[in-house]
């Protein structure tokens, strides 16, 4: 898989109450989430994008609440990937489980907002086409590995207990 | 192995468990709430699942947004009750409902060395019963509600060891706190943190229950604590009978820790968490000039009867400051016929303080006690961040029972030494 897209640079420790707030947990829908992602951080943020554009953090990114609506809301708003230096564990379970691709570089350090990305996932590789230059990650373990594959937790369930039974 | 290694093993049929291993477990119990179980329950019928692993095993606790506080809060938790009524599975209606995290262990629901995970941040909580409880997401809570079973990573363990003796007013919430600034909010992210020592052999399970609910806040997946006879004869409070398995839940001698500390808490005076993050702690007197709006005294980490008894104790020397509101949020319905029975629902009154049904409510901005634009908090909540409590300007600071009265009584941040030996 491949992405291209332009990068909105955020900083250490961004909680899921930063990415959604929330009064705005008495919803489950997706597109209405999406409209509030960031809201607190970033107001302009989820009007400026567009779709496919790159969140880049810090470290410890989506710590805080077990909310997926987070990365649902980053989701929805049609971010295309989240690379942090580091993510809180909660919020990596979740984003892997729904199936937002998420990549764990100390690289992210030197990721500009604007900057232009190409991700090949399969190479474990980020092009920064604006910088002129290219970041290797280590790629995930096997299990994870599968569960992307699958393209997300349910969708795992579903083949290994459903289908069997 | 460590007792965490010793739980997951065990939970997932192996001889012994090492850090970074990918494990599948099976899960004694799942909980989510009224926030997290819809998405969960929205999953499970995506996929078209028709039945539950273990009904007996599956709680849906509605405690975030109850008792409702508009129609769409209403419209989840009818969600969760619609569903618990279908598979049968456990459901806590108004009127027997209580913040989870202090409702589960009061009923007797998590007991030492099982495997517990919950749709919300703070299902590490029952780490101080000797349980492995970990946060997760809804997505996980469908699959497991399916399955029995969670992946896990096998987290490496951490180990705290706290000597000495602890000051009067210094109580879990202090040691938790002061702890989480020494490492930071991601000191332990990905990892178990293990209290041990001298000071937690003698912690009252109250307090235990304080310290492991904000693991979470130094970015661990589980807090825990061995079982001894403090466990032991809070269980038998709770429970007629259960058993202990796996059976030796202590870390070995030989145990592999990724990191060890050892805390002094002779020094550790009553903690104050600056916003916007948790492991801002200072000495409450570095800060007692600050003017206050509010004060919330409840939540998941701070609303059982000892911390509402502390409280109490303070309101008997002082009364409300006239320019600050002052919640009172018992946990659980138990710990609400308690206090009245003890009368410190009689103290609180008079002091002016107004009480609230069970309720996360207000420790996240959710209702009951919302702050406007500017507005200053001191709660007994495990969260400061940016517009936790309402408006992205306004501010919360983290405290223990008596820090939060004494300074809803001086209506700015106060020692409560300034309240009750004035």
């Amino acid at each position: 898989m491949m992405v291209k897209g332009k990068v909105w640079k955020l900083g250490n420790h961004v909680n899921t109450d930063d990415i959604i707030a929330a009064r705005y947990l008495n919803t489950t829908d997706s597109q209405e989430l999406a409209t509030h992602c960031l809201e607190t951080l970033r107001p302009e943020l989820v009007q400026k994008m567009e779709p496919g554009d790159i969140l880049v953090a810090g470290e410890n990114f989506g710590c805080g609440s077990s909310r997926e609506h987070a990365p649902i809301a980053i989701k929805a708003a049609g971010f295309s990937l989240v690379i942090a230096v580091s993510f809180a564990r909660i919020f990596l379970r979740n984003a892997i489980n729904i199936g937002l691709p998420v990549v764990e570089t100390s690289e992210a350090k030197r990721i500009r907002e604007g900057d232009l990305l190409e991700v090949d996932f399969e190479a474990g590789m980020i092009k920064n086409l604006t910088q002129n230059s290219q970041y290797f990650w280590s790629g995930y373990p096997p299990f994870l590995q599968e569960l992307i594959k699958c393209g997300g937790l349910m969708k795992w369930v579903r083949k290994k207990y459903i289908k069997s039974e | 192995m460590t007792i965490t290694e010793k739980i997951l093993a065990h939970h997932s049929h192996q001889e012994k468990v090492t850090p970074g291993e990918f494990i599948e477990a099976s899960v004694d119990l799942v909980l989510a709430n009224d926030v997290t179980g819809p998405l969960a329950i929205q999953e499970f019928e995506k996929i078209g699942a028709t039945k539950v692993f273990n009904p007996a095993k599956i709680v849906l606790v509605p405690d975030h947004f109850t008792p409702c506080k508009d129609i769409r809060s209403a419209e989840l938790v009818k969600k969760l009750r619609d569903f618990s009524r279908r598979y049968q599975v456990r459901f806590f209606e108004i009127g027997q409902v209580g913040i989870e995290h202090a409702l589960l262990p009061e009923l007797g629901l998590v007991q030492p060395g099982q495997l517990v995970i919950g749709a919300d941040s703070h299902t590490c909580t029952y780490g101080a019963l000797g349980a492995f409880a970990t946060g997760v997401g809804s997505t996980d809570v469908a699959a497991a509600m399916i399955t029995g079973r969670i992946w896990l990573r096998v987290p490496a363990t951490f180990k705290f060891t706290y000597h000495g003796q602890r000051q009067r007013w210094v109580g879990g919430k202090d040691l938790i706190l002061y702890t989480i600034s020494r490492i930071g909010v991601d000191g332990a992210r990905y990892q178990t943190m293990e209290f041990t020592g001298p000071v937690i052999d003698s912690l009252p399970i109250d307090d235990r229950f304080t310290m492991a609910n904000m693991a979470i806040e130094a970015g661990a997946k589980n807090g825990i604590i061995a079982p001894d006879e403090i466990t032991l004869t809070y269980l038998k409070s709770v429970i007629t009978a259960f058993k202990m398995e796996p059976a030796d839940l202590r870390s070995d001698l030989d145990s592999i820790y990724c990191q060890q500390i050892e805390i002094d808490v002779n020094q550790i005076e009553p903690q104050i968490a600056v916003p916007p993050l948790p492991s801002n702690s200072r000495s409450v007197r570095e800060l007692t000039g600050t003017r206050i709006d509010q004060v919330v005294i409840g939540s998941c980490t701070n609303g059982r009867l000892s911390d509402l008894e502390k409280a109490a104790a303070v309101f008997l020397h002082g009364k409300v400051h006239p320019e600050v509101r002052t919640i009172i949020i018992p946990a659980t319905q138990n710990v609400y016929y308690q206090a009245v029975k003890k009368g410190l629902i009689d103290t609180f009154l008079t002091a002016g303080c107004v009480i609230s049904p069970p309720t996360c409510g207000p420790c996240l901005g959710g209702h009951m006690g919302v702050l406007a634009k500017g507005e200053v908090a001191v709660a007994t909540t495990n969260r400061n961040f940016v517009g936790r409590m309402g408006h992205p300007e306004s501010l919360v600071y983290l405290a223990n029972p008596e820090v939060a009265a004494a300074s809803a009584i001086k209506g700015r941040i106060a020692h409560p030494e300034e309240v009750v030996n004035p």
